[in-house]
C-alpha cells in the first residue's frame, strides 16, 4: 500500500529524515517509536503533505500513486488520515458539519454525489456508538473547549466515519489518562480492516499494549535503525533508546 | 500563505454591469437652483423645498467628518450630478416596466414581477434617484401597512411624512445628513399601523447605474404601538474607474411595544484589486425606541464599497425598550470600513447587545467604532459588547474603538473583543480531512460570523452566506 524509499526531508533548512525505506501492506499495523526529537512527526507531516517540509530526496509511493506529486487535501481523498497530536480549533463549525464538508469532498473528488443527509446522520450515529463519544461533543463548535481527551476521542471518531485506507496516529497517547487511552485503542482496533492499514507513532510503550503492532520499527537521527516484531516495544521500555543510539553510534 | 489568501479574495465582483437606458439627468454641480430643479421635478410641495434649501444652507457650513480611520480623497462635490432617473417613471403594471429595467432587475435576482417574487417579500425597487417599481403594494395596503416610494409618500401621506421625516436624523446631525437631506432623491417608506403585524418582509433594493451620480435616498420606517416589520436593504453598483458617492439617511420609529427588524446586505462596487474605484459609502442609520418596550434589531452584512463610513444606532427612549446590533463587515483589497453601532439608552431598564464581526483580507482596513451611553436619569441599564476581528494575510488591518460613556452608577456593561487569524494550522487541518482550502476558509468564516448570519431573514442567510464567500475568494489561506 504505502511504499517509502530514501526519503530525506527538512524544514526550515534543517535536514530532519535522512533516508527513510519504509513499507507497509494492506491490513498491517506498524508502530514508529522513538525518541524525542528523531524525525517521527515530521514524518506524518511529510506524509500527510504539510508545505513547509520540504522533500529534497526519495519517493512515496501510496496504492501506485506517487504520492509527493498529490496536495495535502488530494491525499486525504485517496485515503490518507492523520490523527493530529494537536487538533485546531474551529470556532463556530460542529463536528458533524465539519464532517459533511469533509465526506462531500471526498465524494465529489472520487466521481460520487453527495451522502444523502439522512444516511449521513444514521452513519453518524453508527460511527458515535463505536467509538464510544458523547452527541453533545458533536455539536458543539469542533474541539473548542474540549479536553485533551475528547479531542483525541474526536479525531478516532473522525477516522471511523472518513474510513481511510490508510491511518497516521501522531502520538496520539500524549497527554491521554488511561480511561481515554483505552477508548482511543479501542476505536482503532474496531475500525482495522483487512484493507486498511495503520501507522501508530508514539513514544511509549503504553498506547502499544492497546493497539498491537504487526512490525515495530525505531526511528533514530532521521533514519530507521531497528526494525522488528512487537516483542521489540517490551525491549525498548525496559532499555530505553539509549542502548539503540549506542548501537547506531558504533556503526 | 500569502498566496493562497490571494487566490481566495480574487474574485470579480458580479454586479458590475452597467444598464443601457435612456436617462434623464441635470447638469452637474450643487447650488440652490439645484435643489430647486430636484424638488421640481418631483412636485414636491412649498414646505419640502424650504427643508431641503435649510439643509442646504447648514451644510455650507459644515465640514467633512475626518475622525474615522479612514483614508478618502477630497470629494469635488461640484463635479456629481445630483439628479439621475431612468426616463420611465414608476410603473403601475407591470407590462408598462421599461425592458431594460426588468432585465436588470432580474439579473440581480431581483424579480419584480409578482409571480416570480420570492415567497412573501414584496420589494421596492430603486434606480439612481428613482423608485422603478414597488410589488405587493396591494396586498399591503388590505392590511393597512403602507411601503411606497419615498417621493410618493410625499404626495400621498405628506402629513405622515412632515411629522416623522427628521425626527431621528435632523439635516444638522451631520454633514452627510445635511448633504442629504438637501438633495436627496427617493427612497422608501413604510407605514405599520397600530396593531398590525406586516405579512410580508418588506425589501428595498438600491442600484445605482448613471455615470457621475450620487446617490442619495431616504428611507423612513414608522411602527405604531404592537406593529411589526421585518425590512430589508440590498444594493449593488456597476463597475466603474471613478468613485461613486453615496450618502443616505435611515430613520426608524418605533413605538410601544412595536418590533422592527432592520437587515442589510451591501455590495456596492468595492474598487479593483487596486483599489481603483468603488463607491464611497457615507450612511446615518437611526432608530428611536419611542415607546415602553419598544424593540428594535439591526443586522448587517456588508462586504461592497470602497469607503463605507456608518453607524447603525438606536436611542432608547421608552423605558423597558430594547437594541440589538449584528454586523459582518467584510474588507478586501483596498477596501475600507469604519463601521460600528451607538447605543443611546435614556429610559429605565433598557438593554442593548452588540456583536461585530470584522473580517479584513488584502491590504484593506476594517474598524470597529461604537459608542454605548447611558444618560445620568437612566436606571439599570444593560449593554452586552462582543467585537470581534478576523484578520487573512497580513497586510491588512483591524481596529476596534469602544466608546463608554456612563453616567449612571446602576448600569451593567459588558465589553468583549478578540482578534485572530486564519491560520496555517486551521487550514491544514481542513486539507487534511479532503478539504479544499477555499472551502476551509468558507467553513471558518461561516463558523465565525454564524451568530450574525443567524440573524439575518431566512431568505437572504444563504445569500449572505455567498457573499461573504464570494468577498474573499482568492484572498484567503
Amino acid at each position: 500500500m504505502l511504499k517509502i524509499t530514501n526519503l530525506h526531508a527538512s524544514v526550515d533548512g534543517k535536514e530532519i529524515l535522512k533516508g527513510i525505506n519504509l513499507e507497509i501492506k494492506a491490513g498491517e499495523v506498524h508502530a514508529i517509536m522513538g525518541p524525542n526529537g528523531a524525525g517521527k512527526s515530521t514524518l506524518s507531516s511529510v506524509l500527510a503533505g504539510r508545505e513547509k517540509f520540504q522533500v529534497s530526496q526519495g519517493e512515496i509511493e501510496f496504492n501506485g500513486k506517487n504520492l509527493l506529486e498529490l496536495s495535502a487535501e488530494d491525499r486525504a481523498r485517496e485515503g490518507i488520515f492523520m490523527s493530529f497530536q494537536y487538533p485546531v480549533e474551529i470556532p463556530g463549525v460542529s463536528t458533524v458539519n465539519f464532517l459533511k464538508t469533509a465526506i462531500n469532498e471526498i465524494r465529489k473528488y472520487h466521481g460520487q454525489s453527495s451522502y444523502p443527509p439522512g444516511d449521513f446522520l444514521k452513519m453518524i450515529r453508527q460511527k458515535m456508538e463505536l467509538v464510544g463519544i458523547d452527541n453533545k461533543l458533536l455539536n458543539r463548535s469542533l474541539n473548542e473547549g474540549f479536553s485533551g481527551g475528547e479531542k483525541k476521542k474526536n479525531e478516532i471518531f473522525q477516522m471511523a466515519v472518513l474510513e481511510p485506507m490508510l491511518a497516521i496516529l501522531d502520538e496520539t497517547d500524549s497527554g491521554l489518562d488511561i480511561d481515554a487511552l483505552r477508548v482511543v485503542a479501542n476505536g482503532v482496533n474496531k475500525l482495522k480492516r483487512p484493507e486498511n492499514a495503520t501507522i501508530v507513532i508514539t513514544h511509549y510503550q503504553r498506547l502499544l499494549d492497546y493497539i498491537v503492532p504487526d512490525v515495530v520499527h525505531v526511528l533514530y537521527d532521521g533514519r530507521i535503525v531497528k526494525t522488528a516484531g512487537k516483542e521489540l516495544v517490551a525491549e525498548l521500555e525496559e532499555k530505553g533508546y539509549d542502548w539503540i543510539k549506542e548501537e547506531v553510534n558504533r556503526a | 500563505m500569502d498566496n493562497i489568501i490571494e487566490e481566495i479574495t480574487g474574485s470579480e465582483y458580479k454586479y458590475g454591469f452597467v444598464t443601457n437606458i435612456e436617462t434623464e439627468t441635470i447638469a452637474k454641480g450643487l447650488n440652490e437652483e439645484v435643489i430647486r430643479t430636484i424638488s421640481a421635478k418631483k412636485e414636491e410641495p412649498e414646505w419640502l423645498l424650504e427643508y431641503r434649501l435649510k439643509a442646504y444652507r447648514k451644510w455650507l457650513t459644515m465640514e467633512m467628518p475626518c475622525w474615522a480611520q479612514l483614508d478618502i480623497p477630497e470629494i469635488d462635490f461640484q463635479d456629481l450630478i445630483y439628479y439621475a432617473a431612468p426616463k420611465q417613471q414608476e410603473a403601475k403594471d407591470w407590462e408598462d416596466v421599461d425592458p431594460a429595467l426588468k432585465a436588470t432587475f432580474d439579473k440581480l435576482g431581483i424579480p419584480l414581477t409578482e409571480q416570480l417574487a420570492l415567497a412573501g417579500v414584496a420589494v421596492d425597487a430603486v434606480m439612481d434617484s428613482v423608485s422603478v417599481k414597488t410589488t405587493f403594494k396591494d396586498v399591503l395596503a388590505e392590511k393597512g401597512v403602507i411601503f411606497c416610494s419615498f417621493s410618493e409618500a410625499v404626495k400621498d401621506h405628506p402629513d405622515l411624512v412632515r411629522k416623522y421625516m427628521g425626527s431621528v436624523v435632523p439635516y444638522t446631525d451631520n454633514y452627510f445628513a445635511a448633504l442629504n437631506t438637501a438633495v436627496f432623491s427617493d427612497g422608501s417608506f413604510v407605514y405599520i399601523p397600530k396593531g398590525v403585524r406586516c405579512p410580508m418582509e418588506l425589501s428595498t433594493y438600491f442600484r445605482i447605474n448613471a455615470r457621475g451620480t450620487g446617490q442619495f435616498e431616504r428611507t423612513l420606517i414608522v411602527v405604531e404601538d404592537d406593529g411589526y416589520v421585518s425590512y430589508l436593504e440590498g444594493c449593488t453598483a456597476p463597475q466603474r474607474d471613478e468613485n461613486q458617492l453615496h450618502a443616505a439617511i435611515v430613520e426608524i420609529v418605533v413605538e410601544k411595544n412595536a418590533e422592527v427588524k432592520y437587515s442589510t446586505v451591501q455590495n456596492w462596487y468595492p474598487g479593483d484589486k487596486e483599489g481603483k474605484g468603488g463607491v464611497f459609502n457615507f450612511v446615518t442609520k437611526r432608530g428611536i425606541c419611542r415607546g415602553e418596550n419598544a424593540k428594535l434589531i439591526w443586522a448587517q452584512v456588508e462586504t461592497g464599497s470602497a469607503v463605507t463610513w456608518k453607524y447603525p444606532s438606536t436611542i432608547l427612549k421608552g423605558d423597558g425598550s430594547v437594541s440589538e446590533f449584528y454586523s459582518v463587515a467584510v474588507t478586501n483589497n483596498y477596501q475600507q470600513a469604519d463601521t460600528g453601532t451607538k447605543m443611546i439608552h435614556i429610559g429605565n431598564n433598557t438593554r442593548s447587545r452588540i456583536v461585530s464581526k470584522g473580517i479584513s483580507a488584502g491590504y484593506s482596513s476594517n474598524s470597529y467604532r461604537g459608542k454605548v451611553k447611558v444618560a445620568k436619569g437612566c436606571q439599570n441599564a444593560r449593554n452586552y459588547s462582543q467585537c470581534d476581528s478576523l484578520l487573512l494575510g497580513d497586510k491588512c488591518g483591524a481596529h476596534t474603538f469602544p466608546y463608554l460613556e456612563i453616567e449612571n452608577s446602576t448600569a451593567q456593561i459588558e465589553h468583549e473583543a478578540t482578534t485572530s487569524k486564519i491560520g496555517e494550522d486551521q487550514i491544514f487541518y481542513c486539507n487534511q480531512r479532503g478539504i479544499s482550502t477555499e472551502n476551509a476558509v468558507g467553513l471558518i468564516i461561516k463558523g465565525y460570523a454564524g451568530d450574525v448570519l443567524n440573524k439575518m431573514p431566512m431568505e437572504f442567510a444563504v445569500e449572505a452566506q455567498k457573499l461573504l464567500q464570494i468577498s474573499l475568494e482568492g484572498s484567503v489561506g
